[in-house]
């Protein structure tokens, strides 16, 4: 009976299984043996690189600079997005007037493709007939080349991003707050705490495990978002805002040099999860689970 | 005995409705817009008609993107082993695509002497990026060359004759200094002129460095000329335009907006693709004017735009109902209404002999002036690896434009890197 019940539960999870070799786990493998060799020319058969194009690749400045761009990117835009999706849910979530409009409002951003998004920002951001530089004119500011200037190109996207992010993380802190206990506000009413009070010691805590999802779907959204690259500024002007992977789109597709798409790919995965390790390893002990 | 015989007849009936499959041969094609404008239709419309002259050919043509995603597009087609025939590519993808081993040259497919000749029927400024040691892998089908579209009022407001555009560097300059308008702020309300310098800055580089009398490649596709006197003097211009001479914004100028720029009079001058020339004509509430771009030691262009191509991976009877589809889409009547559409230019001289084109070219006399432009033109930017060495020369010109960099120093990086990734071939 024993032997039963486990090849049953074998069965049932190896559709799930299967899906995640096919689609997962033995592309991942495919890709680390794929960065081990030189591109294929003209028909002859793929020569074995070794580690040459690691190599390559510590000394590709494009590679540096799209890594810590992307670096800049999380920590510009992960933060910001969580805080504002957290100041969107409280306020939407009390008692006011129209909150109903209020929070579909900020879930639009959410619902609209991030390519068309782009297409509309692109001509906001455009320095002569754009909605920005119209409304700092109004200022007299003489007006900035949000795309075009190298300083500017990479806190634009970020700008874009957390407009376009902040939305759906309120949806889950939203959800996160219509769950918890009316009993412990109305006892920290009744102790006396004041708002700020009982959101650093009630609220905030309580919604850890909610801040550590929406932390962890941020921060592989920061690598793994790049639609709007293609829209808004290509990676330039030059690189200043080229993030890991378009510039592995553009090995592959550009390029037609898929074995040095791999051995990026390979590296932002590392990355990818070490910071996951980092966040769970980190984060977990600290949170209270009810 | 009737049982057998009624089981053949049903063999009989199947192989005979296999063949009447087979009749029609089945071709499918990529193609790229990357200029605005409805084009897909006119495309469609063109389909429709070439299906109604020749019923026993089946074409699709599917619509993918701009030209990096046509590309990517139909060789992952062809990867995953889904048959495509043909395809409209980027020009300047024919070192790769011949590489990759994806294309087969028209001259293997022509048969008569009247189809050899065909070949010989284009523009040969439009060859230039379509051969490769005298053998032809694409026709020349949405082709266009650079040109300067300028504000006629824009023009008469400042005093300038607008009927005498700059054809000189420095007449661009004191022109375009003439022609920045400031409010009482001293803020730019009107700049002199915009050289796009995203998507394709190496395009509008190569007119610059034509100009100065330099090319930026060998036809062979292996060797790049970066960092000639002469073109580092031409991005020295280009840079000057903003930084020195200030008659152009600084920083990266995005090609995706300039023609919009240019509809709602922020700049007098662009230089863009030809084929917006018919989006510009629609949607100008001014009076505007085009013509070639300056010249410093010459006049100079380079061409630009899609060829055909078909691909290595198909029967020789789908080879020759693709070619027929080719010379029906690239034939002067189909040319001249596709110029007339989109501003593309008619590629082969006897489509400017079409009456349509004639009466619209006399009606319209900026729709010639690409054409004119192509006894000065010079072959687009194309090389082997193209994707990675014209990525080098964006990002060089983009780092000068952005202050980043001086225009030597950076064309030196670019031309030493370009020189070692085409040492092998």
């Amino acid at each position: 009976m024993n032997r039963l019940s486990w090849l049953h539960a074998w069965l049932m999870l190896l559709p799930a299984l299967a899906m995640l070799l096919a689609f997962t786990h033995i592309p991942t493998l495919t890709t680390v043996w794929h960065s081990l060799f030189f591109p294929e020319r003209g028909g002859a058969p793929a020569e074995f690189a070794g580690l040459d194009n690691y190599r390559m690749m510590l000394d590709d400045t494009v590679f540096w600079q799209a890594l810590s761009n992307n670096l800049w990117y999380a920590l510009g835009t992960v933060p910001t997005s969580i805080a504002l999706a957290l100041a969107m849910a409280l306020w939407v979530n009390s008692k006011i007037s129209g909150r109903t409009a209020l929070r579909l409002a900020y879930f639009t951003p959410t619902m609209l493709p991030m390519i068309a998004v782009a297409n509309i920002w692109l001509f906001f951001y455009s320095p002569e007939i754009g909605l920005f530089n119209k409304v700092l004119a109004l200022f007299g500011h003489p007006g900035i080349n949000w795309l075009g200037d190298s300083d500017w190109a990479l806190p634009s996207l970020m700008l874009m991003t957390v407009w376009k992010e902040a939305g759906f993380f309120m949806i889950f802190y939203l959800a996160a707050l219509q769950s918890l206990s009316r009993d412990l506000y109305d006892a920290a009413a009744l102790e006396g705490a004041g708002r700020w009070h009982t959101f650093r010691r009630l609220t905030w805590p309580l919604l850890m495990p909610t801040t550590l999802f929406v932390l962890v779907n941020a921060i592989l959204n920061a690598f793994k978002l790049v639609d709007h690259l293609f829209i808004l500024t290509k990676g330039g002007p030059n690189n200043a805002s080229n993030l890991l992977l378009y510039y592995i789109y553009e090995n592959a597709f550009s390029f037609f040099d898929s074995n040095y798409a791999a051995t990026l790919t390979v590296v932002m995965l590392a990355l990818l999860i070490l910071l996951a390790l980092l966040q769970f390893g980190v984060l977990e002990r600290r949170i209270h689970y009810r | 005995m009737l049982h057998k015989g009624k089981h053949l007849l049903a063999i009989g009936l199947t192989s005979l409705a296999a063949t009447a499959a087979q009749a029609k041969t089945e071709l499918t094609m990529y193609y790229p817009v990357s200029v605005g404008g409805p084009l897909t239709k006119v495309v469609d419309g063109m389909i429709d008609q070439f299906e109604k002259q020749n019923p026993e050919i089946d074409v699709s043509a599917i619509y993918a993107g701009n030209y990096n995603d046509a590309r990517v597009k139909a060789l992952a087609a062809l990867k995953g082993g889904q048959s495509t025939q043909l395809s409209v590519m980027a020009a300047i993808d024919v070192h790769e695509l011949k590489d990759l081993d994806a294309i087969v040259a028209f001259d293997d497919i022509v048969e008569t002497d009247e189809e050899r000749q065909w070949l010989n029927s284009f523009y040969p400024a439009l060859m230039e990026n379509s051969q490769v040691d005298g053998t032809t892998y694409g026709i020349p089908f949405q082709r266009s060359t650079i040109v300067m579209y300028y504000n006629k009022d824009a023009f008469r407001d400042a005093g300038l004759d607008p009927e005498q555009p700059p054809r000189s560097w420095d007449e661009l300059v004191s022109m375009g200094q003439k022609l920045v308008k400031k409010d009482s702020n001293g803020q730019v309300e009107r700049w002199g002129a915009m050289i796009p310098s995203t998507g394709y800055p190496y395009w509008m580089f190569g007119a610059l460095a034509k100009q100065n009398g330099e090319v930026l490649m060998n036809s062979a596709g292996n060797e790049t000329y970066f960092n000639k006197p002469g073109t580092v003097e031409a991005l020295q211009y280009w840079s000057d335009l903003g930084s020195k001479y200030k008659i152009m914004p600084q920083g990266t100028i995005e090609w995706g907006t300039l023609r919009q720029n240019f509809l709602e009079q922020k700049t007098a001058i662009m230089w863009h693709s030809t084929g917006n020339l018919t989006a510009v004509k629609k949607n100008a509430d001014f009076d505007f004017g085009v013509a070639m771009m300056p010249a410093h030691q010459q006049l100079g262009s380079p061409t630009g735009g899609g060829n055909f191509y078909i691909f290595k991976e198909s029967t020789q009877e789908e080879r020759r109902a693709a070619m027929k589809l080719v010379r029906f889409m690239t034939s002067p009547e189909q040319a001249a209404n596709w110029s007339i559409a989109t501003g593309y230019m008619g590629v082969s001289p006897a489509a400017y002999e079409t009456p349509e084109l004639k009466a619209y070219v006399k009606s319209f006399p900026p729709a010639a002036v690409a054409r004119d432009q192509l006894e000065y033109a010079t072959a687009e930017l194309a090389t082997h690896q193209a994707g990675r060495v014209r990525k080098l020369l964006d990002d060089a010109i983009q780092s000068v434009l952005n202050g980043q960099a001086e225009p030597k120093a950076a064309l030196d990086a670019a031309q030493n890197q370009a020189k070692r990734i085409l040492s092998r071939y």
